[in-house]
């Protein structure tokens, strides 16, 4: 389906998708998406299970190719360039594109070591930089006060809402471009649940963020553009006001009205 | 459209179908447990009574100049295990260090690369087939391929061949290790542009350390009891030797020599020897259930 926006006055492209298809083996679970994800805004991606929502996040920092019998077929053009194609280094291309999963995944070391475990893969910092590295990551995570006395700690130890901030942190440490987050807050009660909306509303300043969620709201607090998906089509996108307020389509208002899903 | 909710149930209003249903089940409940309970008695029962024959044998046996003394001719009144601890140390440390930097890259090939290639189906295949292989059949390989050709027993070929029993031991558990991590800690790792060696290394693999290294104590006390393996490739030594050239003394396989025998002696030092092979295998499965737990 062809889904045109047209993005505000002002506002740059920052992820261009152009006829993106996606395979598990002989299933499709992506057809044919277009799509523009704007830079320095909240891009939030909505619709029922098993609408590829989290499939499309997984194509933008190519984790899919860590499974052999995934595929994608399309351009996913970052700045211009074509992630898909391009003769760049997997890795650089992470390095770039940041990504927080739906649970927590704090490495088994200490918490300081967490954060400059991805720092250090790119860059050499003196202990001083590092140390301050890791106190700017925690501070923007909003997790710093809590455990700026235990930083050697094992980061295993902290509570699950704590252990989500712990890996946004570790994300944003090595300052990536574009920051995904699949669902980061499913696992986490209502305080947990504001902290990091109210991260994600401060992290647009300096990146472009996309989120998948399930909980609507969520979407509609902290996003600036929302695309609703369905059985691997992109239904709809557009700014979140309005695709809220005065959905364009039928499916779209059937499901954020919760007559549908 | 909304389907009929049955009103709910208070204990006084079941059916006495129901409550006859749910005495049946009770009383599987009270069958499964005795059987389960009598068949852990049955294990547990042989497992105590091997421990205290040993203890009680082996106690009367320890004394200092086990542990000082070499090994004694037969009908002479003094004598020790000196020689047969060290070997059997010597021997049993060094195939642990021989063996387990095998076992673990090989289980991490299994474990990490190679889960669903063709080379890894055969290796896993092959590897189970080592694990289950008698060990008397190791001994007399390192025989037809080492002690043969050289003409001479030796330490060397003890070890050789008691790292052929390690190197399985620690493939299967480092794999099944690693299996346990969840993907998603993976994905994890590699989602900040983490290239995959450095995934294993930093992340995976020290994630399943407590479990490797259990696996690593479980393949020692193993190998500290073999006895098979060490007859055609060590043999024994009367003497103290350190030269890994020479044939080498060893606990189980003067144990074997010595309980044997009809000398009065010799069978009280196999006895010593029995505790002493015990106690560290028993130390070392407490030492690897505790690291284990620890961890999770």
């Amino acid at each position: 389906m062809d889904v045109k926006v047209e993005l505000r006055a002002g506002e740059k492209v920052k992820l261009a998708i152009r006829n993106l298809n996606f395979f598990y083996g002989g299933f499709q679970a992506l057809k044919n998406i277009n799509l523009d994800i704007p830079e320095r805004k909240v891009t939030a991606f909505i619709g029922p299970s098993g609408c590829g929502k989290s499939t499309l996040l997984r194509t933008f920092n190519r984790m899919f190719e860590l499974y052999p019998d995934q595929r994608a077929e399309g351009e996913i053009n970052l700045d211009g360039q074509n992630i898909l194609t391009s003769k760049d280094d997997v890795t650089l291309i992470r390095a770039k594109i940041g990504m927080v999963f739906q649970k927590p995944t704090p490495f088994p070391m200490s918490i300081y070591d967490n954060i400059a475990f991805g720092v250090r893969l790119f860059e050499t910092l003196p202990r001083d930089e590092m140390d301050e590295r890791v106190e700017w990551a925690l501070k923007k995570a909003a997790l710093w006060n809590e455990v700026k006395d235990k930083l050697a700690q094992s980061g295993a130890g902290l509570s699950g809402g704590q252990q989500q901030r712990l890996c946004i942190a570790r994300g944003i440490a090595i300052k990536p471009e574009v920051l995904l987050l699949d669902e980061p807050c499913s696992a986490l009660d209502p305080i947990s649940t504001g902290k990091i909306e109210e991260l994600i509303h401060e992290l647009k300043s300096d990146y472009t963020v996309a989120i998948v969620t399930h909980n609507m709201q969520q979407a509609a607090r902290c996003s600036d553009y929302t695309a609703y998906m369905y059985l691997g089509d992109l239904v709809e996108f557009g700014p979140t006001n309005e695709l809220f307020m005065s959905p364009k389509k039928k499916d779209t208002e059937d499901y954020i009205t919760g007559r549908f899903g | 459209m909304s389907t009929v909710v049955p009103p709910a149930r208070t204990s006084m209003q079941m059916s006495a179908g129901m409550l006859a249903k749910h005495r049946s089940r009770k009383r599987m409940n009270i069958i499964a447990l005795s059987l389960s309970l009598l068949a852990m008695g049955f294990g547990l029962f042989w497992l105590a009574w091997i421990l205290l024959e040993t203890i009680r044998l082996g106690i009367g046996g320890l004394a200092l100049s086990v542990f000082t003394e070499m090994t004694p001719p037969p009908l002479s009144e003094t004598g020790g295990l000196a020689n047969a601890i060290f070997g059997s140390t010597v021997m049993v440390l060094l195939a642990t260090l021989l063996g387990t930097p095998i076992g673990i890259l090989a289980g991490i090939y299994l474990g990490e690369y190679g889960q669903k290639t063709w080379l890894g189906s055969a290796v896993r295949f092959i590897n189970d087939i080592l694990l289950s292989a008698p060990s008397i059949v190791i001994g007399l390989f390192i025989y037809a391929v080492v002690v043969a050709p050289l003409k001479g027993f030796s330490g060397f070929a003890g070890v050789l061949a008691l790292a052929l029993i390690v190197i399985p031991v620690v493939i299967r558990t480092t794999e099944n290790m690693l299996a346990l991590i969840p993907n998603a800690l993976r994905e994890a790792a590699y989602a900040l542009g983490t290239p995959k060696w450095k995934v294993i290394y930093s992340v995976t693999l020290k994630a399943a350390r407590a479990g490797v290294v259990t696996g690593i104590l479980l393949a020692l006390a193993r190998i500290a009891g073999e006895t098979a393996p060490l007859l055609f490739t060590a043999l024994s030594n009367q003497f103290w030797t350190s030269d890994l050239t020479q044939p080498m003394a060893s606990l189980p396989v003067t144990i074997f020599k010595f309980a044997m025998s009809p000398y009065e002696n010799w069978q009280k030092l196999a006895w010593a020897g029995v505790f002493l092979i015990t106690l560290g295998v028993l130390l070392l499965n407490i030492l690897a259930r505790v690291l284990f737990k620890n961890k999770h």
